[in-house]
């Protein structure tokens, strides 16, 4: 089948790309356009390793088309940071070693970061549902949670 | 040198982990993250049956298909005899593994890899898979581990004749094994007993759900040379691993270690690395796998599922006189489950004057079992600690007392040989007698449960060098796979031992044919081990660097100390010369000398074993039988903690991991042998709004075998949760639940039978 032309904004900057109408975001993101931060941990849109921003929405980019980016602006965890600036969801994550293999990291970074734009002060178990999406088999989730709920505190201008 | 009491500067301290900006901006290179240009994509073909006889298998329609560059079967592999060695955390079998690998002449569970497909992409290579053309002869299966025992049971290898029993049986068998271990008398101490408690407990298969799906990208030359990328919890060990089953020399394979996304023991042994480069041999092309979360699932090692008996006698004081376990652990389609640590570890914890235990290692026609954190001893351990439970209510006695009146102390010898040494346990209970958790009032309707866990942790063979750079900045390599956090605390060592400042030292995982042999990341290994490599290359580059100064001042380089990052004069008779920092002698390196570095190996000794105390309330829905985490507190004699965050890490993920195994996980066979839940839907690991914060506790007993008092702390975690769970549902409702997973229809129909 022919290949489809589709034009977009991926971390804000305009893009293009050719793309089979089968394939998943994830394997556009990954194996056309070539940023492999979002990770494939089932296909099925259980993990959510494979989280992105569509205009805004948090989505699992293996449920949706490549194709479906026409038109859209798609963040991924490699447009989170600004330029060197580490956003603060991603400084928290260090600073509280909120990761340990990281794989799923990308996804809870997006996912987060999705939560604290539409509610800028959740409290813990807001964002334990909010993340629920997001398996982590390393962590048990305690310096995940901290981290999202500092960064939030950051963010709101409540603290360092 | 020893540094526990040297007033640590870095070691203790909470720095960002080296590799960290990577991974939270997507930069890191995971397994599937990695590409070549003109790769091949390969896909897998699984048997739909979980016994038969693979009578023909047609790969022409398949060969034939556009875009199809190479498709193996069993027989592209060579047979390997059947020969056993001990690697990682237990006995491999090269001949078992093969046939794990890519099945040869039967199918042993629904999953089993019977051919592969590499192709210009994943698409071609899925449409080739349906191409294929296998001849099944189906076989009776059978899945539970008492079923298989049974003498009727459909036999899986007609080769194996139980091991362990005598006279040596005539007639092929599923149990592979039988192992005993005994200690003192055990019907005189049950005649000793005045109070005598029994039960039977089950548990379920559980997989380890690291969320990276195994992946390689393997590229063969055409001399023979191969290279491979390739996620794990040891390169070394792929490279080991793939040179057997291929019948090639390691020198002719480099493996480079990719960041690993999460193992728990289930990457310690290989699935599609050697189908790979076979693939990639046969087409001349690099050949990329990918597993899906399915085929991790059906085609991938879970731990065993086991039925634990056991049987308590003690004194009316709480002593407990005679301790009694039957094991009956599957090991999946191959023998090799961790039934021998499982029968050690569950009595291990407490000082019994009688013991015994009997162990059966069980094929069935299940995915090969891999480690699983603490392999074995989470299931001897949920029995026996439901059991002492039990006991404790018989007694009327607080379940902790019961413990602390039992502990294995320094001395205590145990019943399958060694004596305990340098051990903390009664520290750890003492911390968890004293805990706000454990006095807290409990909430009403809630329950408060205990239990305890131990695990040997092991050393080993490791390598790791120090460079120190021109500039004098350092940079450090090991042989070992950083699955949480080990770049951190092997830079931490080596600073803390340089004397500089912890970003300073770069940390790196250097592959196959650039460090010396490094064991796999296992067996809560890595800190203990490789740390004990980095430390002591550390200080010989500390008494290169005191030589170097001595050189430029014209000294004996016993009149130079190393004393906070600088050489300086070790004392007024030695002269008076201006300190030289790592900068200042790298400086003049080629002029005293040459490059400044050093490479360490080392077999380390001395691993200190791990005890561990869990408690946790629960509240339990009776309508539904969902059972709700409600508090969570795990204390753990940690040694030292190099870098506390990452320490509570293992031990608040090793118990999360427990708390999925104790109340959701399972695996769902229908009545065709076939798993029903291979997703994360209906596998349930536990997602973030099905727990509280977990409160981990870290009292360091510190191990003298290691120069900063290290033990292995990975492992103790996950051992707890299940009978912690169990026993607080027993205290909120009078209700024992013995099988796991205590899920809700479980839960709720022990209620209704109570």
């Amino acid at each position: 089948m022919a290949k489809q032309y589709v034009s977009t904004t991926i971390n804000g900057e305009s893009a293009e790309y050719l793309c089979e109408t089968q394939q998943t975001m994830l394997d556009v993101l990954r194996d056309v356009v070539g940023l492999t931060g979002a990770k494939e941990g089932c296909a099925s849109g259980d993990c959510g390793a494979c989280s992105i921003l569509v205009d805004g929405r948090l989505v699992c980019s293996c449920l949706m088309l490549g194709v479906e980016a026409e038109g859209k602006s798609i963040t991924t965890i490699e447009g989170i940071a600004e330029g060197d600036k580490l956003h603060p969801i991603q400084q928290k994550f260090l600073e509280h070693a909120a990761l340990q293999c990281g794989f799923c990291t990308p996804g809870l970074i997006v996912a987060a970061k999705a939560l604290l734009d539409e509610n800028p002060n959740p409290t813990e178990t807001e964002a334990r549902y909010w993340l629920a999406g997001n398996l982590c088999r390393c962590t048990g989730y305690d310096k995940v949670i901290r981290a999202v709920m500092d960064a939030a505190a950051v963010m709101r201008g409540e603290a360092a | 040198m020893n540094y526990i009491d040297s007033g640590l500067k870095v070691v203790g301290t909470r720095p960002v982990r080296p590799d960290g900006v990577d991974k939270v901006t997507g930069r890191a290179m995971y397994s599937a993250d990695t590409r070549v240009a003109g790769m091949l994509w390969a896909k897998i073909l699984r048997s739909p049956h979980p016994h038969a006889k693979i009578v023909k298998i047609d790969t022409s329609k398949a060969k034939a298909l556009p875009g199809v560059k190479a498709v193996v079967t069993g027989a592209d592999f060579p047979d390997i005899p059947n020969e056993e060695a001990f690697v990682g955390e237990g006995p491999m079998n090269f001949r078992d593994l093969a046939r794990n690998v890519m099945a040869r002449d039967k199918a042993l569970y629904e999953g089993h890899a019977v051919a592969a497909v590499a192709a210009i992409t994943a698409e071609v290579a899925e449409q080739a898979l349906a191409l294929i053309d296998v001849t099944y002869d189906v076989l009776p299966h059978v899945i539970d581990v008492e079923a298989a025992m049974a003498d009727n049971a459909p036999v899986l290898h007609e080769d194996m004749f139980t091991v362990g029993v005598e006279p040596k049986p005539t007639k092929p068998s599923n149990i592979a094994k039988v192992i005993k271990f005994k200690k003192g008398d055990i019907d005189a101490g049950f005649k000793d007993a005045e109070v005598i408690v029994g039960g039977r407990y089950t548990t379920q298969p559980v997989h380890q759900a690291y969320i990276e799906p195994h992946a390689c990208l393997a590229q063969a030359n055409a001399d023979g040379q191969v290279t491979i990328w390739a996620s794990s919890q040891g390169h070394f060990m792929i490279r080991a691993y793939t040179a057997k089953l291929l019948g090639m020399e390691m020198a002719n394979i480099r493996v480079n270690p990719a960041e690993i996304g999460g193992g728990f023991g289930g990457k310690t042994l290989i699935y599609i690395e050697p189908v790979a480069v076979r693939l990639s041999q046969m087409s001349g092309k690099p050949v990329k796998i990918q597993m899906t979360r399915e085929e991790v699932f059906r085609g991938t090692g879970p731990t065993s599922g086991a039925v634990v008996e056991v049987k308590l006698g003690a004194k009316r004081d709480g002593t407990i006189v005679a301790a009694q376990q039957v094991l009956k652990f599957q090991a999946g389609a191959f023998q090799g489950s961790p039934v021998g640590p499982g029968a050690m570890c569950g009595f291990a914890l407490y000082d019994i004057p009688n013991i015994d235990v009997l162990g059966y290692d069980v094929v069935s026609n299940r995915p090969k079992v891999a480690a699983y954190r603490a392999p074995g001893a989470p299931i001897t351990s949920f029995g026996v600690e439901s059991a002492l439970d039990e006991l404790s209510t018989k007694l009327r006695m607080d379940p902790l007392a019961l413990r602390q009146k039992n502990a294995a102390k320094n001395g205590t010898k145990t019943h399958y040989g060694p004596t305990h040494a340098n051990i903390g346990f009664e520290q750890v209970l003492a911390v968890a007698a004293e805990h706000p958790h454990w006095k807290a009032p409990l909430k009403p309707g809630h329950g408060r449960g205990l239990a305890c866990g131990f695990w040997f942790n092991i050393g080993g063979e490791s390598t790791a060098t120090v460079h120190v750079n021109e500039d004098g900045s350092v940079t450090i390599a090991t042989g070992s796979p950083d699955i949480g956090g080990s770049r951190a605390s092997m830079a931490m060592m080596v600073a803390e031992v340089l004397g500089v400042d912890v970003a300073r030292v770069r940390a790196t995982v250097a592959d196959t044919a650039s460090i010396g042999f490094t064991h796999l990341t296992g067996g809560s290994r890595v800190t203990f081990a490789t740390g004990m490599a980095a430390t002591q290359a550390a200080e010989r580059v500390v008494d290169e660097l005191k030589k170097r100064a001595a050189m430029i001042w014209e000294i004996s380089p016993d009149a130079v100390e190393w004393k906070d990052g600088q050489a300086v004069p070790a004392g007024t008779n030695a002269g008076a010369f201006e300190p030289l920092d790592l900068a200042a002698i790298a400086l003049r390196a080629a002029r005293t000398g040459g490059p400044i570095n050093a490479e360490i190996s080392v077999n380390a000794q001395g691993a200190g074993a791990g005890f561990g105390a869990h408690i946790c309330d629960v509240s339990v829905d009776k309508e539904t039988g969902h059972v709700t985490i409600e508090r969570y507190t795990a204390i753990q004699d940690v040694g030292k903690a190099i870098h506390p965050s990452y320490v509570e890490g293992q031990i608040q993920g090793g118990a999360a991991q427990g708390i999925g195994w104790a109340l959701n996980e399972e695996y769902i066979y229908n009545d065709k042998g076939q798993m029903e839940n291979p997703g994360f839907l209906d596998y349930r690991c536990p997602v973030a709004s099905d727990l509280p914060m977990i409160e981990a506790v870290l009292v360091e007993v510190p191990n003298p075998r290691h120069p900063f008092g290290v033990r292995g702390v990975g492992e103790v975690p996950i051992i707890p949760p299940m009978a912690a769970i169990a026993n607080a549902i027993r205290a909120a409702t009078d209700v024992r639940v013995p099988d796991l997973p205590m899920s809700p229809p479980r839960v709720r129909a022990a209620i209704d039978k109570a």
